[in-house]
């Protein structure tokens, strides 16, 4: 164990290097991200799910949304509500977020990740409200 | 570490006793956590609906070119189809084809000088044994059970072109470019495709679920009859029934649903 001094010297710089990123970033947090909701969604009052919901799985929603319409043609959705939605992410979804850059990419930039959904689907761009 | 029989019984009933832990924990967590409520998923009420659809053209009434134009135009601007126009990276849904090359192998020596010349529509047939689904390795392109349309999921598609191989009518495209800044007027109802996905005619899928016709059926003045093929009632098989038709490559057996009265 004569070596016991090499080791620890090593184990501590390992362990700084290793949580550098955290304490060199400390206090200095990305603000959380805030959305702007368009005239025609704050009308609406609640999305085709819950905010809750929404923010938490609406890839999942849009994953069923895309293969049910795709693939098995059915293309309404009645919510738990009992509303009755057309399922399009260009025509229904994106009709009332029609503001990408204020709504999309705020979460979207926070989160880092970078969907392709709009190198197909047109971002309906209509005047900011 | 001394290891006597009694230990390693003693082990073996705490280890089982801890399988038991998960089903206990998924029962309190259920009580936690109402029911969430369900959405429906359902079909369109005023959809369209076949077993399979089909296509008449009546070629007698298509005499040049500007005859074509309206329906090619028309299926161009509802789906976004761009105009390139090098060659190698045109993107076609429907357009028109000399006889020669729509329907090889059925040409006379000496042909009527009408047929000649004349352009015949050609478009995706939407095979009722389709060789593109079968070569996709992805099920990006897939026979739809409900009505028989040969469609293309383009979030799926990888690019390897196989399906473009295996089509022997040549109604396949490729996007080897960013489709978006060569689309004259984008219509922002329909998406857009992007580079490196293969797209094709959809029989107009997002019309048929809304109850309209495709467009170009709607646009050709009654030269183009669209139906259900298995309905002996239905407009397309009075057409069949009445009119001598033909098929492109009929003896391939790929079964094309497109009829072409000549």
């Amino acid at each position: 164990m004569k070596d016991k001094k090499f080791i620890m010297t090593g184990v501590i710089i390992f362990f700084i290097i290793v949580t550098f990123p955290f304490w060199y970033n400390r206090g200095k947090a990305a603000p959380q991200p805030e959305l702007v909701l368009t005239a025609k969604a704050k009308a609406a009052k609640e999305c085709v799910r819950s905010t809750a919901y929404m923010k938490a799985e609406h890839m999942q929603l849009l994953d069923v949304w895309r293969d049910s319409v795709v693939r098995r043609g059915e293309r309404i959705y009645v919510s738990p509500a009992g509303k009755e939605y057309t399922m399009s992410l260009t025509n229904t979804c994106l009709d009332c977020h029609s503001n990408k850059a204020d709504f999309c990419d705020r979460c979207h930039n926070y989160a880092s990740v970078r969907p392709y959904c709009w190198d197909c689907h047109i971002d309906n761009p209509k005047e900011n409200s | 570490m001394d290891s006597s029989r009694r230990r390693i019984l003693q082990l073996l009933g705490l280890s089982s006793l801890a399988l038991t832990a998960r089903p206990v924990f998924n029962a309190f967590a259920k009580d936690e956590h109402a029911e969430k409520p369900q959405a429906i998923i359902k079909d369109s009420e005023n959809a369209l609906k076949a077993k399979q659809w089909a296509l008449v053209i009546d070629t007698r009434q298509f005499e040049s070119e500007e005859d074509l134009e309206p329906l090619v135009d028309v299926c161009n601007e509802v789906h976004n189809v761009p105009h390139l126009s090098e060659k190698r990276h045109e993107i076609k849904w429907i357009w028109g084809e000399h006889y020669h090359n729509a329907f090889p192998g059925k040409a006379a020596r000496f042909l009527s000088e009408e047929v000649e010349h004349k352009p015949f529509l050609v478009l995706c047939n939407h095979c009722e044994n389709p060789p593109c689904v079968r070569a996709c390795p992805t099920q990006a392109t897939f026979k739809r059970e409900s009505d028989g349309i040969v469609l293309m999921d383009f979030h799926r598609c990888i690019g390897c072109r196989f399906c473009m191989a295996a089509c022997p009518f040549g109604a396949r495209s490729f996007n080897y470019r960013d489709p978006r800044p060569f689309i004259k007027e984008i219509n922002d109802k329909f998406p857009t495709r992007m580079k490196g996905v293969v797209e094709k005619c959809n029989f107009c899928a997002e019309r048929l679920a809304e109850g309209q016709l495709p467009a170009c059926v709607e646009v050709s003045e009654g030269k183009l009859t669209f139906g259900d093929l298995y309905d002996p009632e239905s407009d397309v098989r009075e057409l069949i029934k009445t009119n001598f038709t033909i098929r492109r490559k009929q003896t391939l057996g790929t079964e094309p649903s497109v009829y072409y009265i000549v």
